[in-house]
Formats: C-alpha cells, sequence, structure tokens
C-alpha cells in the first residue's frame, strides 16, 4: 500500500493542475485586481491639455460618468488603441477624458493632430505623478469612473473591439442603471 | 518548400519513434530478437529527421524566411545572426524542438553505448526514451508547429524578445534542456528495471555516469540563468524563486539525491526501490518544469506564451508518463528489492539523511511554487509566497547537509566506526569556530557573514582532511580516482557556494540615488562618479549610455558604461555594467533621467557593492565540474575497455591469418 503512496500524491498533482489550466480559461490573466476597483477615484488636479492654465480636479467632473482613457504619444500599443475609441467613443454614452501620461503637449498634440482627438476633455500629467495614485503602470489604461467619483472598472491594455463590447460597454450598462 | 520539408521530418520522426517505443517492448516481452534490434536503427533515423528539422529551423532563420511565422515572429533583418541561431529556441515552438533534439542525442548515445548490456534490457531502455520522444514529436506537431506559414510574407519580422538577446541567454537553455533530458536515461532504466522486474548492480553502476552528466548540464544551465539574471535584470538579485527557476531547481535537488542514491545501490545493492523512486522522480520533475513554463498554469516574469490546448496536452502526457511509472512502481517494486543492511553509523545513513533533506527541499519548492494554484483552488485568491517562504525553510532544510557532509566520505558502508569522526569534528570544527572568531571582526559582526565563513571552512577542512587521509593510507595511483576527485571537487563548490550566498547577501551594500553628471558617491569603501550620459547605437538597438567611474583611495578602478537600450520594436531593456573581481563586483544599473528632455543632465542610478557574489556561481561550476569528472572514472567503463581489447584482439588474429 505504502508503495501506491507516490502515485496517489502525483494523482492528486494532477488535480491541481487540471483545476488550474480549467481556472486559467475562466479568468483573464491580465486582470490583475486593482486595489482600486470600487473605491473612489484619487484626488487629482491636472493642467488642461490645450488650456494649460486651466485646471481640471476630480470635483470639476462629479455628477456625471466618465471614461478615463491614459494614452500616450510615445506608446505604440496607444496608436492600436485609437481607432477603437474613434469608432466607439461617441456611441458609449459617458464622456470620454483622454489623460496624457508622462508625454510632451506638443509631442500629445501633434499626435492627436495626426490620429484624430475622440476625447471630450483633454488632460495632460506630464511629470506622471497623478498617475501613480491611479496605479498607471503603463499605457494604455482606461478607468470607467460613476457620477460620484468611484471607479467601476479598469482596463490595462489597448482597448480592443471585443473588449468594448464584452466587459466595457456592460459595465457602463450596469452602472447606468444602478444610478438613473 | 523547405519548411515543408521540416514539418515532413517531424512526421517521419514520430513514425520512427512509434517503432522504437513500441516494437523493442514487444520484442522483450515475447523474446523476438528481430524486434528488439529495431530499437537502435529506429533510434538513428529518428534522431536524423529531427536534426534536419532543426537545420532547416536554423536556416529559416539564417536566410530570414519571414514567410515562417515563427521566424516572423522572433527576429528581423537588423538581428544579428549569432542571436537569430538563438532565436531558434528564443519561444515556445523552437524550444520544444530543441527538447527533442536534445534528447535524440542523449538516446543516440545511449544506443552507441549499450552494446554490452543484456539484449532485453537494452532494448526496454531504447523503448521508454523512444515513447518520450512520441509524446514530444506528437505535441509539437499537433499544437506548436514550428514551421507554420504566414501568408502574405512580411517585409521584415518582429524582435527576439530582448531580454534574451545576451550571451548568457544564448546557450542557458540548450545546457538546461541537455540537464533535463538527460535524465530521462536514469528514467529509462529505472521503468526498464521495473517492467524486467530486476535492477543489477552492474546496470546501476553503467546508469550512474549518465546522471553525472545530466546533472553537471543541468547545474550549468542553472549557473548560467542565474548569471543571466543577476546581468541582466537589472535587479542585482542571482536567485528570485521565480517558478521557472524553481522548475528547473526541483530536478537538480532530486537529481542531487538521485547521484547519491546510485551511489548506494551500486555499491551495496541496497535502497533499490528508492533509486527507482528518485530517477522517476528527477525526470518528472523535469517534465513537470516543462509543463509549468509551458501551459501558462502559473504565471512568472518569464514571459512565455500560454495557451491552454497546450497545457492539456502536456497535463494528459504527464499523467500517462509519470502516473504509468508509479503505478508501475508500486505493482513491480517489491520484486527489484534487495541489499545488504546497514547499522546506523555509516556511510548509508549520511547519505540517506542527506537523500531525504533533497527530497523534502524539492517537495517544498514544489509546494511553494504551487501556492498560488491551491490558494485558487480553495478559494482564497491570488497568494502567492515568495522569498520570505522559500528563504526560510530551504537553508534550514540545508543545514543538516553542511553539518554532515566532511564525515560522509569518512564512513564505512554498512558500519563506521565514531572515534573518526570525533576526530573530524574536533579538527574541523576548531578550524571552522577559529576562522569564525578572525571573521567577526571584518564583518562587524553580522551573523550571516560570520556563518558564511565557518561554513565555507568547516566544508572545506572536511574535504582537506579526506583528501589527506586517502593521500596517507592509499597507494600511488589509487589515491584520487576520479570518481573521489569528482565527489571532493563537488563538496568544496558546496562550501564556495555557501560562502558566496552567506556574504554577499550580508555584506552587500545597494544605494538608489539620483546623481548629477561629476557627482560622487562612496560606497563599500569604492567612490562612484557619474560623468554623464550619451546616446549610443547597436545593431538593433539605440541606448542611453552613462559612463560612471570608480576609483578607490583616488586609484582608478573600473569605468563603467550601464546602458538603457531601445530595441528596434520599441522594447526598453537595461544592460547593467559590471565590474567583475573574484572578491567583490561593482554593479552599476541605468534607472531614469531626472528631466526626460535632457539626457545629459542628472539620472536615477543603482549602484551595488556586492562581495564574495561569483563564489556562488564559482561554486556552481565547481558542482558542476565535480559530476562531470565523477562520470569519467574508469571503473563505470570497464565493460566498454574491455570489450575494446576483445575487439582489438579481434583484428590481431585476423592480421596474423592475413
Amino acid at each position: 500500500m505504502s508503495r501506491l503512496l507516490p502515485f496517489l500524491g502525483f494523482m492528486l498533482l494532477v488535480a491541481l493542475f487540471g483545476f488550474g489550466i480549467w481556472w486559467n480559461t475562466q479568468h483573464d490573466q491580465n486582470a490583475i485586481p486593482s486595489p482600486l476597483l470600487n473605491k473612489p477615484a484619487p484626488a487629482f488636479n491636472l493642467p488642461k491639455l490645450y488650456e494649460p492654465t486651466q485646471r481640471v480636479s476630480k470635483a470639476d467632473l462629479l455628477g456625471q460618468p466618465y471614461l478615463l482613457n491614459v494614452f500616450a504619444s510615445w506608446c505604440i500599443e496607444c496608436g492600436v488603441e485609437h481607432p477603437v475609441l474613434e469608432a466607439e467613443g461617441p456611441g458609449l454614452g459617458v464622456q470620454l477624458v483622454g489623460y496624457n501620461y508622462k508625454d510632451a503637449p506638443a509631442d500629445a498634440k501633434r499626435w492627436l493632430a495626426e490620429h484624430g482627438n475622440p476625447y471630450n476633455l483633454l488632460i495632460a500629467d506630464e511629470p506622471g505623478h497623478t498617475a501613480i495614485d491611479f496605479g498607471v503602470y503603463g499605457a494604455p489604461e482606461s478607468f470607467l469612473i460613476d457620477a460620484k467619483g468611484v471607479i467601476r472598472y479598469k482596463h490595462i491594455g489597448p482597448l480592443t473591439p471585443d473588449v468594448v463590447e464584452d466587459e466595457l460597454k456592460p459595465a457602463i450598462a450596469a452602472m447606468l442603471k444602478e444610478a438613473p | 518548400m523547405t519548411p515543408e520539408l521540416g514539418q515532413l521530418a517531424l512526421i517521419l520522426a514520430l513514425l520512427l519513434a512509434l517503432a522504437q517505443g513500441i516494437l523493442p517492448l514487444l520484442g522483450a516481452w515475447r523474446g523476438n530478437r528481430a524486434l528488439m534490434a529495431v530499437a537502435r536503427p529506429a533510434a538513428a533515423g529518428q534522431a536524423v529527421f529531427v536534426a534536419m528539422a532543426f537545420g532547416i529551423l536554423v536556416w529559416a532563420f539564417v536566410r530570414f524566411d519571414f514567410s515562417v511565422q515563427y521566424v516572423a515572429d522572433n527576429s528581423n533583418l537588423a538581428l544579428p545572426w549569432y542571436y537569430r541561431i538563438a532565436a531558434v529556441w528564443g519561444a515556445h515552438e523552437g524550444s520544444l524542438l530543441l527538447w527533442i533534439f536534445i534528447l535524440n542525442v542523449w538516446t543516440v548515445a545511449l544506443a552507441a553505448f549499450s552494446q554490452k548490456l543484456p539484449e532485453v534490457f537494452a532494448s526496454r531502455v531504447l523503448a521508454v526514451m523512444g515513447l518520450i520522444a512520441v509524446g514530444f514529436l506528437a505535441f509539437i506537431i499537433f499544437t506548436s508547429d514550428p514551421f507554420g506559414r504566414l501568408l502574405p510574407m512580411p517585409g521584415d519580422g518582429a524582435d527576439l524578445n530582448p531580454v534574451l538577446q545576451d550571451p548568457g541567454m544564448t546557450f542557458h537553455p540548450p545546457v538546461l534542456y541537455t540537464g533535463y533530458v538527460g535524465f530521462s536515461v536514469a528514467f529509462a532504466f529505472a521503468i526498464a528495471g521495473l517492467l524486467g522486474g530486476e535492477l543489477e548492480q552492474a546496470w546501476v553502476r553503467w546508469a550512474r555516469p549518465w546522471t553525472n552528466i545530466a546533472w553537471g548540464f543541468l547545474t550549468c544551465g542553472i549557473v548560467a540563468g542565474s548569471w543571466w539574471a543577476y546581468a541582466e535584470l537589472g535587479w542585482g538579485g542571482w536567485w528570485f524563486w521565480d517558478p521557472v527557476e524553481n522548475a528547473s531547481f526541483m530536478p537538480w535537488l532530486v537529481g542531487l539525491g538521485l547521484i547519491h542514491a546510485q551511489a548506494i545501490t551500486e555499491k551495496r545493492g541496497s535502497l533499490r526501490a528508492w533509486t527507482i523512486l528518485l530517477s522517476i522522480f528527477a525526470f518528472s520533475l523535469s517534465l513537470l518544469g516543462t509543463f509549468l513554463v509551458r501551459s501558462g498554469v502559473l504565471t512568472s516574469v518569464h514571459a512565455f506564451a500560454s495557451d491552454p490546448r497546450r497545457g492539456i496536452f502536456i497535463l494528459a502526457f504527464l499523467t500517462i508518463v509519470v502516473g504509468g511509472s508509479l503505478l508501475l512502481y508500486a505493482l513491480r517494486a517489491p520484486k527489484v528489492v534487495g541489499g545488504k543492511p546497514f547499522k546506523v553509523v555509516s556511510r548509508e545513513t549520511v547519505l540517506l539523511i542527506g537523500n531525504l533533506m533533497f527530497a523534502v527541499a524539492a517537495a517544498m519548492v514544489l509546494l511553494g511554487t504551487l501556492f498560488p494554484l491551491v490558494g485558487d483552488a480553495l478559494n482564497l485568491g491570488r497568494v502567492s509566497v515568495g522569498p520570505p517562504y522559500f528563504g526560510f525553510l530551504f537553508p534550514l532544510l540545508m543545514l543538516p547537509v553542511v553539518l554532515l557532509l566532511p564525515f560522509g566520505p569518512f564512513l564505512h558502508w554498512g558500519k563506521g566506526d565514531l572515534p573518526a569522526l570525533k576526530q573530524v569534528l574536533l579538527r574541523a570544527g576548531i578550524a571552522a569556530a577559529a576562522c569564525a572568531i578572525v571573521a567577526a571582526f571584518f564583518v562587524n559582526g553580522q551573523l550571516k557573514a560570520i556563518a558564511g565563513v565557518a561554513s565555507l571552512v568547516w566544508l572545506a577542512v572536511g574535504v582537506l582532511l579526506y583528501a589527506i587521509k586517502r593521500w596517507r593510507e592509499m597507494p600511488r595511483g589509487r589515491r584520487y580516482p576520479a570518481e573521489m576527485a569528482g565527489m571532493l571537487l563537488a563538496h568544496l563548490g558546496m562550501g564556495v557556494f555557501v560562502a558566496g550566498v552567506l556574504l554577499s547577501e550580508s555584506l552587500s551594500v545597494t544605494s538608489d540615488v539620483r546623481m548629477a553628471p561629476g557627482q560622487t558617491q562612496h560606497i563599500g569603501g569604492y567612490d562612484f562618479r557619474f560623468d554623464g550620459a550619451h546616446r549610443t547605437t547597436g545593431p538593433n538597438w539605440r541606448a542611453d549610455q552613462g559612463v560612471v567611474t570608480v576609483t578607490r583611495d583616488s586609484k582608478a578602478v573600473a569605468v563603467m558604461h550601464p546602458q538603457k537600450r531601445t530595441y528596434l520594436r520599441g522594447q526598453v531593456q537595461t544592460e547593467s555594467a559590471v565590474d567583475a573581481g573574484i572578491f567583490r563586483d561593482l554593479y552599476v544599473a541605468l534607472g531614469e533621467p531626472m528631466d526626460a528632455n535632457d539626457i545629459e543632465g542628472a539620472w536615477s542610478l543603482r549602484l551595488y557593492y556586492k562581495p564574495f557574489i561569483r563564489w556562488i556561481w564559482g561554486g556552481g561550476l565547481l558542482m558542476m565540474l565535480g559530476g562531470f569528472v565523477c562520470a569519467g572514472d574508469k571503473r563505470f567503463r570497464i565493460k566498454r575497455s574491455a570489450k575494446i581489447e576483445e575487439a582489438t584482439a579481434g583484428l590481431q588474429v585476423q592480421e596474423t591469418h592475413a
């Protein structure tokens, strides 16, 4: 009997691995749970990209839900994401706020002029300090923030049509249903 | 057209592997010599076709054939030729092909050198190797085709992961795989022994050098990987208990146990079941390592492709191979046990304690590696155990090994005598204590560093005492046979390694600083002056390169050039600058410029002073050398040289007749 023990132990491992594979098909490996999810968004006070003298704070944006999209002209993936925002942005039903991250304003403006500007509002975080509060670790990232200033959904990496359809739109629908 | 030939070659290799895996087994069972004779030619043919496939993939990289998806994904026109060849094993599909290629090299060597083994046994061994090849060839053909086409053909490819564009990384995977795959020989021996219901001491003796060589390669691969992580990742660490590292470390630990267990079985005939079990475990853990890395069950800093289909295939393969062999073990092990009894104070006991520690350590590493998975399964969320868990338990388990190691050689098989041990304890103990006290003054009373010095002296004096004993007691020429010399080298390596770990961990100085050009930082007795940064370019990258001049007491020591490279496809990679020395490394990593628009201004830099860190790899290399030297012992080759004498004698007879 004791000679069967290694076999039985191994079968336990197999069960664990089988579970692991199943688990990975059910869960997105990139979805690192953000500690900020369903928590109030961090406070910020940043200049507008086109009118640097005017500043926008979190309080200014309360009352309306918005999608905060972190992007930069140096970020290659943002170029991949951009056409999706251009196409889907107007139909989302929320404001699209561009968060220009660690970018020279001139570069950002040139980039937007070239690729188009889908954003309703653009703010600039050139030193990237506020982004630390948001837990941003690379562009692009997107945060869905509701009228009360709570982060409802977060996506790391480019928004693809599939992500918009399967994740972002349901999240927006759930948010709007809850707070009419 | 050529890539399709590669595919064809793989399919033919699979068919030959099936023949090699099934027919000799049937032959051994039915006593049919014709079927048993299939094993060797089938193995040779399979190796030819796999080598052909491998060569075709290399050729596709050399010729920039971007119509092959794998080539387009992992190379581009600017990639230098040596990295284009290394790119063959730079990602999933190609590294599997390399795995199979190496398996074939081992199999061909086995087929060539096993002529003197009993025919039934040898054909079973070769058949098991064939069955392993079947699994991997099927895996590559059905889930991971390296020759898939990409249409339309792009003008240029993507890039080899820049992390892999480093000399250390080009030969790390082949060496590591040679080690992994080499354990298949011991595994095949164990399975053949179980199938036949007997395991003769002579066969185990014959298998020993194969295990030693495999383990030596594995050691070398791990050392190369560790060195690469140190030089490339820019954190100055040498081991991260990362799942992928653990995947190579577990077979290493079990292989270490196996080397010693095989020695007992070969010389005394005892512990056969344990040797068989360890043989199965060592290879199973090699397979498991492949599974963990390739299936994406665990995510790690090593960004490898993952695909659930592949995971399921490997899991099924693993279940059949490991589950099947363990079941076979449960059914057949009682038939092969035997051997001579031994007393409590004996070499067997010490080796067994060491074995137990290695096995428990491997289990501990396995548990820690799989812990995130256990967490998911028990719905505890993503929990992972990191360096605190491993860093506490591993030294604890290795402590008895270090303490007992000097005694092992002094003990006799079966029954040892206590007075000799007391002498060793006294001499090595006094030397270690004395050196520890002296060291205490140099290291500001850091306990870890003192422990490092004490263990080094303890182990080194133990080795030395035994070397002296041999010198005195044995006649010239029989003092240090290769097996003995290898053991002494490896044990000394252990001491050097332990000292390197403890000393570098306790005495290292790290400093994260912001430095403007001209500023100086004082670390570990050295002055690091930052002389600004500038742009530079390489074949397929451009970089910001810092210049750091190091002086000690106003004497120039080194000029270092840490880089932050941006590769063609935008991936950023740090290249730390290391000034290596036997007693200390100076290490500089370039962080970020304080102002992104002014790279000539101030930068954040990471400066390290790392004493004795090189001893870690030096110890590892000594252990590797020990394994190789041991394998060269004449005793393991007696049969073969006897055969050569026979052959030459036969030739002489023929000549006289002529």
